[in-house]
């Protein structure tokens, strides 16, 4: 058991909302078709800065994500890249607009969901994007991407400037420990293995990838020897990486901070029941709605904190 | 400008060819929408011989003006209009909706040329019309984007976003075109959901709003050129039309929304087009030029 890549658990703690919009006015210098929509959002999902910057190439919205979807959608078909913000849970309920005008009619839209999961915390389920990816996940055609620290959401938004086809990039409000080190290059739909390890494997993504590494590291001091995963692109999955793991591990743990049903959970699973199947368990949410607290005090409760992981592992290897 | 100035009298002899092939389209495929389509085709035909600038060659030129089908269920009528353009052969007109056709049984993109957005679920065609618009703007008013848009589409939500965001950002390279049938599906407008006053709420809006007869073609280029001279706001063309025009069995009724003519129905209606044709040339022939 050996750490593949050098961690430094909270060395560097930025939210990806943050590392987003950072990124988007780097970019921007260099890339006119770049273009950012946003529907009233801007100081939350860190669009504000690219509007500050590039007011010509910025295009707020108002509270109408439907209209804002379709007009991103046809700057997209008159060759802009157009980045196309809100809160995750609202620009994807809008499904119909990016099941047609976004994929049906082959485009370069980035729907950019904030506010993912639990981890918002004291606004409550209302504002909780937790069945997002599973929407997203579904339509032909769509990229889904979940960064799970600053690092690898600047490699994400560049990768997406050029990518061809529709995407969703799913960041969080709350900081995230840095994973990765210094100089990672992020390859799409390539998985990552944090942490080496031979009797579990913990598949995580976005929020909770830096509780599962730190989960490891408890689980270690039981003996226990863990792999750690981060799959940043859920779709497409990396099903070689994690049929590697599940003929080296046989046991797959699954954590996310959204649904089991059709998120990470259920695109492992899925993954996995075609090619090397072995016993899974999906930790998330788990089919319940979220609720008001902090986001600590969420994590804490929905087992998606470091703790909590240890634990849910140790029961599932009983 | 508009790149191709045909005489009123070829666009009013097409008009026939046109229903015609529709239909017949129509009928091959034993599903579709007869009644929208022919309340639309003259308008359809009007954007592309005269006032749009395109090339049928090069469906992908950057400076070509768009024209995007929000009621995607018109798509025969501007796939007819298409063919008759240049885009592509006639001879696929008739495989309307069969498998591994490009004629798709609502617009898609990537499929068929000269097709610029993928619709068909009511009332998105038109928000991605203002993104093109928005394009263009960016790049020297490059271009100008038209979009039609039903009466009974005009009842979704995103219709009215769309209506309140297109004026803020003064697209006047932006017309927007209500075929203003009377019918949908479940009965008459304003009996499933009225929208009256119309021109009132797109002037609230704060559009031009401009009326036309959709079945006169002077009436469409004036409602196109006072949209072309209008600066500072996007234009709503309201043009009456009527369900089925040009069929007499088939016009304003309801039942002939979404539901093909039968082979002898067709050859009814045909017949009718055809005798239409031959008294209109006959017209022409006798007071010269129309």
């Amino acid at each position: 058991m050996g750490a593949i890549v050098e961690n430094k658990p909270g060395s560097t703690s930025v939210a990806s909302r943050d590392s987003f919009g950072d990124t988007l006015v780097r970019l921007g210098e260099t890339h006119p078709e770049l273009v950012v929509l946003e529907a009233d959002l801007s100081e939350s999902t860190r669009s504000k800065k690219f509007a500050k910057k590039f007011p010509d190439r910025f295009f707020q919205m108002g509270i109408a994500e439907a209209n804002m979807l379709g007009v991103a959608a046809g700057l997209s078909l008159a060759g802009k890249v157009p980045f196309c913000c809100s809160f995750a849970c609202f620009v994807t309920s809008r499904f119909d607009q990016v099941r047609m005008s976004v994929c049906y009619s082959a485009t370069n839209v980035r729907v950019v969901g904030s506010h993912a999961g639990v981890g918002i915390g004291e606004d409550g389920y209302s504002q909780m994007g937790l069945e997002d990816i599973a929407l997203m996940r579904s339509l032909p055609t769509m990229t889904v991407i979940q960064p799970a620290d600053d690092l690898e959401t600047a490699g994400a938004v560049e990768a997406l400037l050029t990518h061809k086809g529709p995407a969703f990039l799913r960041t969080t409000r709350q900081k995230l420990d840095r994973v990765n080190k210094e100089g990672y290059k992020f390859e799409l739909g390539k998985g990552v293995t944090l942490v080496d390890g031979k009797d579990l494997t913990i598949v995580a993504s976005g929020g909770t990838v830096g509780g599962a590494v730190k989960a490891a590291a408890l689980l270690a001091k039981d003996g226990v020897s863990v792999r750690v995963i981060n799959i940043h692109t859920i779709k497409p999955i990396d099903v070689p990486l994690l049929a590697k793991a599940a003929r080296e591990t046989k046991r797959i743990l699954t954590v996310e901070d959204h649904q089991v049903t059709g998120g990470l959970g259920g695109a492992v699973c899925e993954a996995l029941a075609e090619v090397e199947p072995v016993r899974i368990r999906r930790h998330g949410i788990l089919d319940v709605f979220g609720e008001s607290g902090t986001p600590e005090g969420l994590y804490k409760h929905f087992k998606l904190d470091a703790d909590g992981i240890a634990e849910v592992a140790r029961d599932f290897l009983k | 400008m508009p790149n191709d100035h045909e005489t009123l009298s070829a666009l009013q002899r097409r008009a026939f060819d046109l229903r015609i092939d529709n239909l017949t389209a129509i009928t091959a495929a034993a599903s579709g929408h007869p009644g929208g389509t022919l309340s639309a085709m003259d308008i359809m035909q009007a954007l592309f011989f005269g006032e749009m600038r395109h090339r049928p060659n090069e469906p992908h030129w950057p400076d070509r003006d768009r024209f995007v089908l929000s009621k995607g269920h018109a798509v025969p009528a501007l796939y007819t209009v298409l063919a008759h353009a240049g885009y592509f052969s006639r001879d696929l007109l008739p495989t309307l909706r069969r498998l591994g056709s490009p004629m798709q049984g609502h617009p898609a993109n990537f499929i068929t040329p000269g097709i610029e957005a993928s619709t068909g679920s009511l009332g998105q065609g038109f928000s991605i019309a203002i993104g093109m618009a928005l394009a263009s703007k960016m790049e020297g008013n490059k271009f100008r984007v038209y979009s039609m848009i039903g009466d009974g589409e005009s009842q979704e939500g995103q219709i009215w976003e769309a209506a309140m965001a297109a004026p803020k950002f003064a697209l006047d390279n932006l017309v927007v075109i209500l075929d203003h049938n009377k019918g949908q599906i479940d009965g008459f407008v304003d009996e499933v959901m009225s929208l009256n006053p119309i021109a009132d709420k797109w002037k609230a809006f704060n559009w031009h709003v401009v009326t036309c007869d959709g079945h006169d073609y002077t009436s469409i280029q004036a409602a196109f050129a006072e949209a072309r001279a209008t600066k500072g706001k996007p234009t709503f063309i309201l043009a009456e039309t009527t369900k089925g025009k040009g069929v007499s069995f088939m016009e304003g009724k309801i039942g002939w929304h979404g539901v093909a003519p039968t082979q002898a129905q067709l050859e009814d209606a045909v017949r009718e087009l055809r005798a239409a044709k031959a008294g209109f040339e006959a017209t022409i022939e006798l007071g010269g030029k129309a």
